[in-house]
């Protein structure tokens, strides 16, 4: 598995794993080291094991084998009370029969904090949200943006180093989330504090994340920062799984360094960039980004292999153009342009010739 | 915004208009009209069905803790004589009251309604109820001499109803025979049929069970003759209350009935009045002979004395006691009731507490209202584990336990009481386990049953689940990510589950306490059957009014007590805890 050691880790996984029937395995092998002041973003699908290794780092769940440390102190067997780790909730778990004043109080109260020094407290969170004025409201009398600021608000306001967030924005409409996503990477930023964020939208563990782990399957794909993790996907779920893919599969004919050829089921024949694949025979799954598609002569490297296409649908989507084409078979190859005033607008129908940097189209494990 | 209707709607500083500039008000509810119709066409039925077969007769039960109209009705002339009388004065009433309760006596007793005022005025009066059960069947000999000095003058007349008809009958009449038959049927208890009635009545003939022939609806087919009613005033009342209750009582004709013997000593006064004696003599109607004769026959005996004919019959009737008494509750409503259910009672100087030895009701109130609060506080403190677990357990097990709660609820509520009989009577389960473990010795077995305990703990085991219920239901709702909050917060178990979670849960114990709070202060069965005499409820109580001692108007003030009790703790619960916060589910 990757290696995701870090000498100064402030958090860290060490071959954990978690059963819940003791038949099956719902995390397998976990090994993850953040470093202090880490924006990192569990992405996966449901089911993918993120939420219930957030679960044992936050105590709610104790795992099945392993150690989770803390600031290099195994806290396996330390109740979630004494962890002191800030959590925000999916709905945010504001308690209802209290204030946001109250609730943002409770913390500092359990902690025998004096009432001076808690009103100041609560006052500077509230602020640092842009809340100041909603103390003496309950949360139900907030919007969902509102109640998601005090939730944050709360797990920052008693100075946890650690914070995690467990799908935070999901209830909350496109808009709202976007602007929290810069938010809270915002407070984080600011407050220097280490965040393991859980997420199921990709978009949303891009924009934020120093470091993306891809969950699948109870195991990380990959660990990487956004821009790698978009560019350069390890293996053809993290491909898949991470932004718009087009896939064509095939078998790898030969391999020269940096740079393989694949022949395609259908025998067409491509370059492409060798990733998971090691010797010739090997079958492999091609993964291209569709803004990486051109189609126009004078962009199109002359040695490299083109492929025909034909197009089958033409979308407007406003910044770009979305063409659906036929390719080597496939009918779900799509090529996205942006919308330049010199771009060209394909009609269904249309013949054209296709290809990309051999760099680009990365051959993956089948 | 510039739209035509927008503006009309609120540039206008008058009532918003619908497009067609009806009042926005009136177009809402006539669009919600067919609505509203059809939602109380569905609500209807059972609207009626709960107001005929439960809030009117419960209203009636209401009624019956204030209604006394059972003086007035058996003894009408005796109240009205009595409104001169002052029963502060240590004095007995006049002659004229006797009269007058001789005259309601007698035919109280023919009607046999004598001994259920007796009853009546005993809750007021302990022994007073002998007193009219022995007069009522001594009222044919009072001034027996007279009765029998008339009958003697001509016994063949005087025993012959034709004859009697003939003195006193005739076409006239008609409002003192309906007053008789009014004072007649408010005797009996019976109420007059009005056109409600009578159409229920007429469709029950087309369908072939007619009802009985309404007493006020009857065809008497007699009347009183002008001349005797002017001659004779008494004997013709009498008459017409002794015709009145032959027919409709009797089914009698009353030309053939010889009349009873308060017509006679009704004609004995008449004869002997100094007003009518000369114009008897000169009377040449029908039968002048014999009453002239009869007269003469009367005169010779002394005048009757109604105070010492009641006090032949009965001692009594010369106590002061008895008079204010019957003075003191003839209205037509009383709070008799209601201070009896107090442990008071109406004196001739105002409210005043009863005897010790008399005393009960406070005390059952009381104990009724502790009890119930000790089982309200049983159940919430057994109940809420219970709630908690089946909130937070898988549902499959959850489940399995919510069947283990319901179970009760499947078998009957007596084989559950009588089981807690065998439970922990003295040489029962519990006892004997006892004794086992060497917890308590063979002489030291505890009382369980047959008091207080026994009550508290049958009651809380047959209210637990509605305590439960709601509880679990409230519970449910509370998602664990509160709790999990709360400890990521740095709250302790308790503290999270005492500062986060049972706050939460706060309006399931409103409504679970006010579910068994107010089943147990109503409760009967389990009360009467193992809370032996220190452990009964004021449930118990009434019920032995209902139907032992038959003081309904007792057992309906100590129900509407108990029923205003239940509503001014609502109405407590509801301003401090709130009854919004009740919840029954999410």
């Amino acid at each position: 598995m990757l290696d995701t050691r870090i000498d100064d880790a402030f958090v860290e996984f060490e071959h954990v794993q978690k059963s819940y029937d003791g038949e099956t395995l719902v995390v397998k092998d976990l090994n993850l080291s953040l470093p202090r002041g880490e924006f990192l973003t569990m992405l996966g699908p449901s089911g993918s094991g993120k939420t219930t290794c957030l679960m044992m780092l936050a105590g709610f769940e104790t795992a099945t084998f392993g150690d989770i440390r803390l600031g290099g102190v195994s806290i396996n067997n330390i109740p979630p009370h004494k962890r002191g780790i800030g959590m925000v909730f999916q709905n945010y778990a504001l308690f209802p029969h209290m204030t946001v004043a109250e609730n943002l109080a409770f913390p500092l109260e359990v902690r025998k904090m004096g009432k001076s020094e808690r009103d100041q407290k609560v006052k500077r969170a509230l602020d640092m949200v842009q809340m100041g004025k909603f103390g003496g409201r309950r949360p139900a009398q907030l919007s969902g943006g509102q109640q998601q600021r005090i939730a944050l608000a709360r797990a920052l306001v008693f100075e946890a180093e650690l914070v995690l967030m467990d799908e935070p924005l999901g209830a909350l409409d496109k808009q709202l989330r976007e602007h929290m996503q810069f938010e809270i990477k915002r407070i984080a930023d600011n407050l220097g504090i280490t965040v393991v964020y859980v997420t199921h939208d990709q978009t949303e563990a891009l924009t934020m994340s120093d470091r993306v782990a891809v969950f699948n399957d109870g195991r990380i794909q990959q660990l990487a920062p956004p821009d790698k993790l978009y560019e350069e996907p390890e293996n053809s779920f993290v491909a898949q799984f991470i932004g718009e893919n087009n896939t064509l599969e095939g078998v790898v004919k030969e391999i020269s360094g940096d740079r393989c050829v694949v022949q395609l089921d259908g025998g067409e024949v491509i370059d492409a960039k060798p990733v998971n694949v090691t010797k010739p025979g090997e079958r492999t799954k091609v993964s291209i980004r569709p803004e990486r598609v051109e189609f126009k002569a004078e962009r199109l490297s002359s040695e490299a292999h083109l492929l025909d296409a034909e197009v089958l649908e033409f979308i407007y989507m406003g910044d770009v153009f979305r063409t659906r084409l036929k390719v080597a078979g496939n009918e779900d190859f799509i090529m996205k342009c942006r919308n330049a005033p010199d771009q060209e607008r394909l009609t269904p129908g249309e013949k054209i010739r296709i290809g990309w940097l051999a760099e680009d189209c990365r051959a993956l494990d089948a | 915004m510039t739209d035509a209707t927008m503006d009309r709607g609120s540039a206008d500083s008058g009532p918003m208009r619908a497009a067609d500039g009806t009042p926005l008000k009136r177009s809402l509810a006539r669009s919600l009209r067919m609505q509203k119709i059809r939602a109380l066409a569905l609500v209807l039925p059972l609207l009626i069905f709960v107001l005929v077969t439960f809030l009117a007769p419960i209203f009636d039960m209401l009624f019956r803790s204030v209604e006394n109209r059972i003086v007035e009705d058996t003894l009408p002339a005796t109240v009205v004589a009595l409104q001169d009388w002052n029963p502060d004065q240590d004095e007995l009433p006049p002659e004229d009251v006797f009269r007058a309760v001789y005259f309601d006596l007698f035919l109280a007793a023919e009607a046999k309604k004598h001994t259920r005022l007796g009853t009546r005025l005993n809750y007021e009066m302990p022994g007073i109820s002998s007193l009219f059960r022995g007069s009522g069947r001594a009222m044919d000999d009072v001034a027996k001499d007279q009765v029998e000095a008339i009958e003697d003058t001509d016994k063949k007349a005087w025993r012959d109803g034709a004859f009697w008809y003939s003195i006193l009958g005739g076409d006239a009449g008609q409002a003192e025979i309906e007053e008789a038959r009014s004072r007649f049927i408010a005797l009996q208890g019976e109420s007059a049929r009005g056109p409600v009635g009578q159409s229920w009545c007429a469709v029950r003939g087309v369908l072939g069970a007619p009802c009985a022939v309404a007493p006020n609806r009857t065809d008497l087919k007699f009347g009183l003759s002008p001349e005797a009613m002017a001659l004779l005033p008494r004997t013709s009342r009498q008459y017409a209350e002794f015709g009145v209750f032959a027919v409709l009582e009797d089914g009698d004709v009353l030309q053939e009935e010889d009349p009873w013997e308060a017509v006679y000593v009704a004609m004995a006064l008449d004869l002997t009045d100094p007003a009518i004696a000369p114009r008897i003599a000169s009377y040449t109607g029908p039968g002048a002979e014999q009453l002239q004769a009869a007269a003469a026959a009367v005169a010779t005996l002394p005048a009757i004395n109604f105070k010492d004919a009641m006090a032949a019959v009965d001692e009594e009737w010369l106590d002061p006691e008895v008079w204010r008494t019957i003075k003191v509750n003839s209205g037509r409503y009383t709070s008799g009731y209601f201070l009896n259910a107090a442990d008071l009672k109406l004196g001739s100087d105002g409210v005043e507490v009863r005897p010790e030895n008399e005393r009960i009701y406070i005390m059952l109130f009381k104990r009724t209202l502790i009890m119930s609060l000790i089982i309200t506080g049983t159940c919430i403190v057994l109940g809420y584990p219970v709630a908690w677990l089946l909130a937070n357990l898988p549902s499959r097990r959850a489940n399995l336990m919510m069947i283990l709660v319901l179970l009760p609820f499947w078998t009957s509520l007596l084989v559950r009481t009588s089981a807690w009989k065998v439970m922990l009577q003295q040489h029962g389960v519990v006892n004997d386990t006892l004794v086992w473990l060497g917890i308590v010795g063979e002489t030291g077995r505890l009382a369980l049953i047959n008091n207080q305990t026994g009550t508290i703990i049958a009651m809380t085991h047959i209210l637990l689940p509605f305590m439960i219920l709601p509880l679990y239901s409230v519970m449910q709702t509370i998602p664990p990510s509160y709790l999990r909050a709360a400890k990521s917060l740095g709250a302790n178990d308790w503290t999270a589950f005492w500062r986060v979670y049972f706050p939460q849960s706060v309006p399931g114990i409103g409504a679970g306490s006010i579910l068994v709070f107010i089943l147990a202060i109503g409760y009967y069965i389990t009360p009467e059957l193992v809370g032996g005499t220190t452990g009964t409820f004021i449930s118990n109580r009434i019920a032995y009014h209902i139907s032992n001692s038959l003081n309904w108007g007792l057992a309906a003030a100590l129900g509407t007590i108990l029923l205003v009790a239940v509503l001014v703790l609502y109405w407590a619960y509801d301003r401090i805890v709130g009854i919004d916060n009740v919840k029954l589910g999410g």
